[in-house]
């Protein structure tokens, strides 16, 4: 997330990276099965059948997304009510528009046959696995690709005991599963410290977000946010030499 | 009881999934048509960051005080192991058993 000098390797694809790519992202899986278990039982609730869950699942495949949309379900769908679905959606799911951006000058070596089918298992956890492994040099789109698919299918699965135990599971917070998210997030940014210059951009992030989550209804807080880290480091002037470099 | 697959809930779901498979898609595909200057690098490599920062502040500074005290654990944790793991359980414990002893939020 930091090395902007250093050239990075072209992407190529190897077996040996499918393992650790699993296993980088095996600290998501628990979390993941949690918030589809919470998701499946939320889905009972609200009277969708089994295989609707699992359609919706394995086709839109963004759990916060759908969480938003499911709990916000209109009695009567209407074209009216259909359209608002798709900005709510929108409004959440436009943060994955920035995460395949971040991962054009890794994938962009490949041919698009390869790069695009990758890009639609871009998930938050996948996503901040792959930013990691590429920050360390890693180059082996296996990384990515090996974890996305397990963590699609762990995805798909985790709805059904939900579904199955709804009355269980109507109140997910009793079990923190709505921590399983900023607490990886903020296990990520530990790591990604690389000093106050680099974090000016998080500060401008952070300051934005929090004003826009105040102002606006919805989740436009993480784009504007993001966006608005990212052209401060923009504006700001490269270091001449860096002291630490 | 439900059909097995409603027609309007079938509209509605690929609505949905054309929406998010467009920004899957877009970001990388917009990325396509931009020259990578310095400072496009620059904002690149500031944008994982920010894309962290935006969505987990709003959250924990607007969850109440069990949930930031559960995202502080996290990082904690992170910074003495650096696992990513020990970290997610530790919120999710952290905050379960604070809200188990009575804590709101």
């Amino acid at each position: 997330m930091h090395s902007t000098h250093i050239p990075k390797a072209r992407a190529y694809w190897s077996r040996a990276a499918i393992v650790p790519g699993i296993v980088a992202i095996g600290p998501m899986l628990p979390g993941t099965l949690a918030f589809g278990m919470a998701f499946g039982a939320l889905c009972a609730q609200k009277h969708f059948s089994l295989l609707e869950v699992e359609l919706m699942m394995a086709t839109v495949y963004g759990g916060l997304s759908q969480f938003v949309a499911v709990q916000s379900w209109p009695d009567h769908l209407t074209p009216s009510s259909i359209a608002t679905l798709a900005l709510l959606t929108a409004t959440v799911n436009i943060r994955f528009m920035l995460m395949s951006a971040t991962l054009r000058p890794w994938f962009g070596t490949l041919p698009a046959w390869q790069a695009y089918p990758s890009m639609l298992l871009v998930t938050d956890g996948g996503w901040l696995a792959a930013m990691r492994y590429r920050d360390r040099g890693g180059a082996d789109a296996a990384f990515y690709v090996g974890g996305g698919i397990v963590l699609y299918f762990v995805w798909l699965l985790s709805s059904i005991p939900g579904f199955l135990l709804a009355e269980q599971l109507t109140d997910p917070k009793k079990y923190g599963v709505d921590l399983v998210m900023p607490a990886f997030y903020a296990a990520m940014l530990v790591p990604a410290w690389k000093g106050p210059r680099r974090a000016i951009p998080w500060v401008v992030s952070g300051a934005v977000a929090l004003l826009v989550h105040h102002l606006l209804p919805g989740w436009w807080f993480i784009i504007a946010g993001a966006l608005s880290g990212a052209i401060s480091a923009g504006l700001m002037d490269e270091p001449a030499v860096e002291a630490s470099a | 009881m439900n059909d097995f697959l409603r027609s309007d809930v079938m509209v509605a779901f690929a609505v949905m999934t054309a929406v998010t498979v467009a920004s899957r898609l877009g970001g990388y595909w917009l990325m396509g048509y931009v020259n990578v200057t310095p400072r496009v690098r620059r904002m690149l490599d500031a944008l994982p960051g920010s894309i962290i920062v935006a969505a987990a502040l709003p959250v924990a500074v607007n969850g109440g005080p069990v949930v930031m005290f559960a995202i502080l654990a996290a990082m904690a944790v992170t910074i003495i192991r650096r696992n990513d793991f020990i970290a997610v359980i530790t919120g999710m414990a952290v905050a379960a058993l604070a809200r188990a002893a009575g804590f709101g939020g």
